[in-house]
């Protein structure tokens, strides 16, 4: 037999399930998706109708936000780029989360991992581009994971309650980011800003003119890495472990409180690494306040994305279209930007509680059944009342 | 003597178990009438009725002569039924006396505490009573044998008649249950009736008057103290058919593989749990650790487990001393836990079949490969081969832990500890809640791990479980080892007499 | 060159007690929460809430007073909804203040750019004016002048020192606090007592989110007279910080906001006199927070079991 034949053998049963395998994946998960559209659907809905009270026309307003992201080339560029930085935050939640461990200080991580790039960008100017580039971004990435060491070891030895810790050394970061901005390692001028990274230093642009850059090859890569991660190393299962039961894993001989540290600690890092993204590949410097709060999405976006690598992705894009498009939609029709944070945080609120969908579905289930019922006595009235006609 | 209670025919069943099997049950006015029967026989469950927790699927309840329907506690506080249960509804933070009128608390000027109210109140029902407490103490410092004076002041507040007292005495001292027999027998003289739930012969016989044995769900009988021994009350309590029976061969036990000295350790609540723990167990044997639940057993599991440490003494495995090991090395060394709670601690319910079959060995080959990720071909080779062997009942190995039946996560723990080839295993309570194909399973498992040379600690409260499987069997008893004895040598009487204190006088 | 005595003067107590008078109310905000069990991350928003409202209602009615009101309105409403969310529909404590948060966030945000026109500052409204103890300078000599200063407070302030001797009567002198802190340590207890626990934990957080709206507008109509971008500043986390120093009691949470209070204004004292750079004083009370969580709060044990209480 000849050797293709041989390889097409043992490679057509695979290929052949892969539609089936591919189907039955997409169709599991879009099922578990639907909490998350329904929120999603809701929350534009609400959005809606706080437009409208307000004096602003809704439909107009979506449809600039829905042309402004997805339009054209420089709209879905424009949308990438942005979703480019939430993708990061929103993986460094959800990989603490898998852990049972909250950390909403990824806005601080952020900015500690593009202030750490921006450093590295600046400091030297002979280094060939494969050695300060990645260089630039180790640094961002460990700038992020000290920022999130240090929640963890409290946590984890002290039993300091990270949601506190990480907010409060958010805003720390927003303030020794400013100060360094604005005194060490300020650039000539009067803006606040550090001088530009040497060109070796930089992400490149992938569509100019928007601000979509190589961050996005990194944002995707770390994706995979975070889902291999989770799932197919033991580091990943020992974090699943102790989210999922605690009890449990340290019975079966993990050590609970190294693997609550490491959690926070990767959470940092990739939250770091995002902020060394925008860094390196938008900005090519650090300006004060780059961050349009960036972390504060990551955790809605997280939560849309229903905790999983790649829904986040999917999230992001959505947010990412929400912030590019809104841009737009404030430019033409002069709807505020900040609507798009309310129809997130409502998301958010509707995650909070997956129970009202039950709760709502219940009660829908019941409303349509009695509504049902009135149908079916009406109809059967009605029916009499023909059986009745007709007979005279 | 005019009758207080009287539940009549009485039948419960929780999905499928019959709990409660047509009960007919009376209290007269100012007896103590005690409740006597082995864990699982239904005793919880007929108070629990009476107290308005469950409704009863049939019979009729009938207090003071009048039939009465008991919806909630609420109702049966006010028909004058209070209830002390095992574990106390008191909260830890506030006194004595904020628990006593918790929902019912005195006030001055209608919205302030009445603290003098409340304290000459409970000084009052105190001295009465015979129940000595310090009002103002808080009640996470004061000792267990106090705590259980607060809960029965509680319900004596609440001018109960009639007081349920379930297993009062499981976690009181010699000491403190003197005490308690003096306040009980106060409560007699004030014309309360008590009823008292345990399963103590030695107890039983001091303070009550009338004896109901329940075996199974069934009355087994009901006799006047004065009338009746120890001996007959075990009869009526332990004795009963063998389910199926067991082929075993014999075989000499080896070398010494587990060696516990001079075991001392707290429990959660600060007291000593493990007063004095001395044991071997050897290859080749199954050692049986017979005792009722809450004597010491959960702490020496966590202590051999390395989930608690101790605080004095020493454990040996093989040649090493581990005491202070972690959970991590003792399962290196080859120790295999299965654990009472399947599903609190041995398996992770959210994780699939595949994922908690290597809990455990997860971060070594040939799970995990060198770079610390984990070999899905070997882990999924494992995992195949592992639920063929053990029977695994699962759609699929991706399946959740979460949807597979009792006694098909039982296997999955069982398969996950066992194929391990350990040197040693724990097993507690291993069938409880099995039906009996599940149960002949894992006993079976259990001889085939014994006969390939692991030492195994068998802890249960089930005797029948204890004599089919053990070669030697010790009693644990309130923290101590109170007997150890060859299994030929000893019989289920022995051994329920010892499980519940030692002979009566 | 300025010197210690131009900061630690009684200015600095003042202006301590102007800092910490939202956090009090913030943080017996936390401690009616947590004591009836549920989690209150979302102090933040119900502050921000507040604050918000208050200016929104005293621009449209002219009347500060009218502000206040609306604020401890629009607090209750938002705590009330933190219940639902985390009591009837037993949802993740955390993610449903992190969500009230948010919400507040877009909102004001959004309603300040849709009335005034600039998301970051609405215009001047009438404010709640101060209240000094005129008579005080005048009559007791020397420190008079002292205690002047010190008492030249918004009306406010002196409400926070009455609302925190009430809540201090109210948990642990009622038989009201008495079920509240049963409920939220050992629920199954207080429900075998009698007690309705749903409807405690709905009273605590209502109660809570009034509080908090009151801290928030004492920052927008107390100090100020407008609504600033997002004019908490994390306050609402720092409350809660101050509330586990405290250990969860009325007196606690009040002298630990203090000390941030004073932490607070030694900031901004320090600021004027140049010894170091603004930013680098503006981080401190943060990381201060931390230090306190991570040093001094090790033994803290909560009142609370926290976990969603089912009656089955």
């Amino acid at each position: 037999m000849h050797q293709t034949d041989k390889i097409w053998l043992r490679v057509s049963p695979f290929i052949e399930s892969l539609p089936t395998k591919i189907g039955q994946n997409l169709k599991k998960f879009l099922r578990g998706a639907i909490p998350q559209i329904v929120a999603i659907i809701v929350a534009f809905l609400v959005g809606a109708i706080v437009l409208a009270a307000t004096g602003y026309s809704p439909i107009d307003a979506y449809t600039r936000l829905l042309m402004g992201a997805f339009g054209d080339s420089y709209g879905i560029g424009q949308t990438l780029a942005q979703a480019t930085p939430i993708i990061f935050t929103s993986l460094a939640f959800l990989f603490a989360f898998k852990c049972g461990l909250f950390n909403i200080g990824a806005e601080g991580q952020l900015l500690i991992g593009g202030m750490a790039a921006a450093l590295v960008g600046i400091s030297f100017t002979n280094l060939p581009f494969y050695v300060h580039l990645p260089l630039a971004l180790l640094a961002g990435a460990g700038g992020g994971a000290l920022w999130g060491f240090i929640p963890a070891v409290l946590k984890a030895k002290l039993d300091a309650h990270e949601v506190i810790t990480t907010m409060m050394l958010s805003y720390v970061a927003l303030y020794v980011t400013s100060y360094m901005v604005n005194y060490p390692f300020k650039a000539p001028g009067w803006v606040s800003q550090t001088p530009f990274i040497a060109p070796a230093a930089e992400l490149p642009r992938i569509l100019p003119p928007t601000q979509l850059s190589g961050s996005i090859i990194v944002a995707s890569i770390m994706v995979g890495i975070t889902a291999f991660v989770l799932q197919r190393t033991t580091v990943g299962y020992e974090v699943r472990a102790i989210g999922l039961n605690a009890t449990a894993a340290r019975s079966g001989g993990i050590n609970v409180k190294r693997g609550m540290i490491l959690a926070l600690t990767i959470s940092g890092l990739i939250a770091g690494l995002g902020g060394a993204g925008e860094i390196l590949g938008v900005e090519r410097r650090f300006i004060d306040g780059f961050s349009p709060g960036y972390g504060w999405d990551g955790l809605a976006v997280a939560l849309i994305g229903g905790l999983n690598p790649f829904g986040v992705v999917l999230a992001s894009i959505l947010v990412g279209a929400l912030r590019s498009g809104g841009m737009v939609m404030n430019r033409v029709t002069g709807v505020p930007l900040d609507v798009i944070y309310l129809i997130q945080s409502l998301v958010v609120l509707f995650a909070a509680a997956p129970q009202i969908m039950k709760y709502l579905s219940k009660k829908g289930v019941a409303t349509t059944r009695t509504a049902g019922r009135v149908l079916a006595k009406f109809q059967s009235a009605l029916k009499n009342i023909k059986h009745r006609l007709k007979r005279r | 003597m005019s009758i207080a209670v009287r539940m009549v025919n009485i039948t419960k069943t929780f999905s499928g178990l019959t709990a409660n099997d047509k009960i007919n049950f009376e209290v007269k006015k100012g007896e103590v009438h005690g409740l006597l029967g082995e864990n699982g026989a239904g005793k919880t469950v007929l108070m629990r009725i009476l107290y308005g927790m469950h409704k009863p699927d049939q019979g009729q309840i009938f207090v003071d002569g009048k039939e009465v329907r008991i919806e909630s506690s609420a109702k049966a506080i006010k028909l004058g039924i209070g209830m002390v249960h095992q574990h106390f509804m008191l909260v830890p933070s506030l006194t004595v006396a904020e628990n006593v009128v918790l929902g019912l608390e005195p006030t001055k000027y209608s919205f302030l505490l009445n603290i003098d109210k409340t304290l000459k109140d409970i000084k009052s029902l105190s001295d009465r009573y015979r129940l000595q407490v310090d009002p103002k103490a808080i009640v996470s410092t004061i000792p267990v044998g106090i705590q259980q004076r607060v809960e029965i002041l509680k319900a004596l507040y609440r001018r109960a008649e009639i007081l349920i007292l379930d297993e009062p005495t499981s976690i009181l001292t010699p000491q403190e249950v003197e005490s308690l027999f003096e306040a009980i027998k106060a409560l007699k003289q004030q014309g309360k009736s008590v009823i008292f739930i345990t399963h103590k012969l030695k107890e039983v016989c001091a303070i009550c008057d009338r004896i109901t044995v329940l075996k199974k769900g069934r009355v087994a009988g009901t006799v006047e103290k004065a009338q009746t021994n120890p001996d007959e009350l075990a009869e009526m309590m332990v004795g009963h058919e063998v389910l199926y029976t067991f082929e075993r061969k014999h075989i000499a036990p080896g070398k010494i593989v587990l060696q516990i000295e001079n075991l001392k350790a707290f429990n959660d609540e600060k007291l000593l749990a493990l007063k004095e723990i001395t044991l071997e167990v050897h290859e080749f044997e199954i050692l049986g650790l017979a005792g009722i639940e809450g004597n010491g057993q959960t702490e020496l599991v966590e202590v051999l487990t390395g989930l608690r440490e101790p605080k004095s003494g020493k454990i040996g495995f093989l040649d090493e001393t581990i005491t202070r090991t972690s959970p991590h090395e003792r399962i290196e060394m080859g120790f295999a836990n299965v654990p009472e709670d399947r599903q609190k601690t041995g398996l992770i319910l959210d994780f699939s079949v595949l994922e908690n079959l290597i809990l455990g060995k997860h971060d070594k080959p040939p799970f995990a490969t060198k770079w610390s990720t984990l070999d899905l071909a070997n882990v999924t080779k494992f995992a195949e081969q592992a639920i063929k062997e053990y029977s695994i009942k699962t759609p699929s190995d991706r399946t959740l832990a979460r949807y597979l039946s009792g006694g098909t996560q039982q296997r999955v723990v069982i398969a996950r500890e066992f194929s391990r080839r350990p040197k040693f295993i724990i097993a507690s309570q291993p069938t409880r809640g099995l039906d009996i194909g599940a149960t002949e399973y894992v006993h079976k498992k259990l001889v085939e791990m014994r006969d390939q040379g692991c030492a195994i600690l068998l802890i249960t409260a089930d005797l029948d479980e204890m004599f089919a499987m053990s070669d030697r069997i010790a009693v644990i008893y309130e923290g101590r080892i109170a007997a150890m004895k060859e299994r030929s040598k000893t019989n289920e009487l022995e051994l329920g007499l010892l499980m519940t204190g030692g002979k009566c006088e | 060159m300025v010197g210690i005595i131009d900061i630690i003067n009684v200015g600095l107590f003042a202006a301590a007690l102007r800092m910490a008078t939202p956090l009090v109310y913030a943080s017996l905000g936390g401690v009616f929460s947590e004591r009836a069990g549920i989690v209150n991350v979302g102090l933040e928003g119900m502050m921000l809430m507040g604050a918000f409202s208050g200016v929104l209602t005293s621009f449209y009615t002219g009347n500060a007073w009218l502000g206040v009101l609306s604020a401890i309105f629009t607090g209750g409403l938002f705590g009330l909804l933190h219940g639902v969310l985390t009591v009837k529909f037993a949802g993740n404590q955390i993610v449903s203040g992190t969500g009230i948060n948010l919400f507040a966030l877009g909102f004001t945000a959004y309603m300040s750019q849709t009335i005034w026109g600039s998301r970051g500052a609405s215009e001047s409204v009438p404010s709640i004016p101060i209240i000094s103890l005129q008579f005080l300078k005048d009559s007791v000599p020397v420190v008079g002048d002292a205690f002047n200063t010190l008492f030249s407070q918004s009306p406010l302030v002196y409400i926070m020192f009455v609302v925190v001797i009430i809540s201090y009567i109210i948990l642990f002198k009622t038989p009201l606090g008495l079920r509240i802190r049963a409920v939220g340590e050992h629920p199954a207890a207080a429900d075998t007592a009698g007690i309705n626990v749903y409807r405690t934990k709905y009273l605590c957080l209502i109660a809570s989110g009034m509080l908090a709206g009151l801290g928030g507008v004492f920052l927008s109509l107390g100090t100020l007279n407008i609504y600033v971008l997002n004019m908490t500043g994390g306050r609402g986390f720092i409350a809660l910080a101050a509330m586990i120093l405290g250990r969860w009691k009325p007196f606690g949470a009040f002298a630990a906001s203090f000390m941030f209070g004073i932490l607070f204004a030694l900031q901004i004292g320090l600021q004027s006199t140049g010894w170091l750079p603004p930013q680098i004083i503006q981080a401190t009370p943060y990381i201060l927070t931390v230090v306190v969580l991570a040093g001094f709060v090790r033994k803290a044990k909560a009142p609370s079991d926290y976990k969603p209480y089912e009656k089955d």
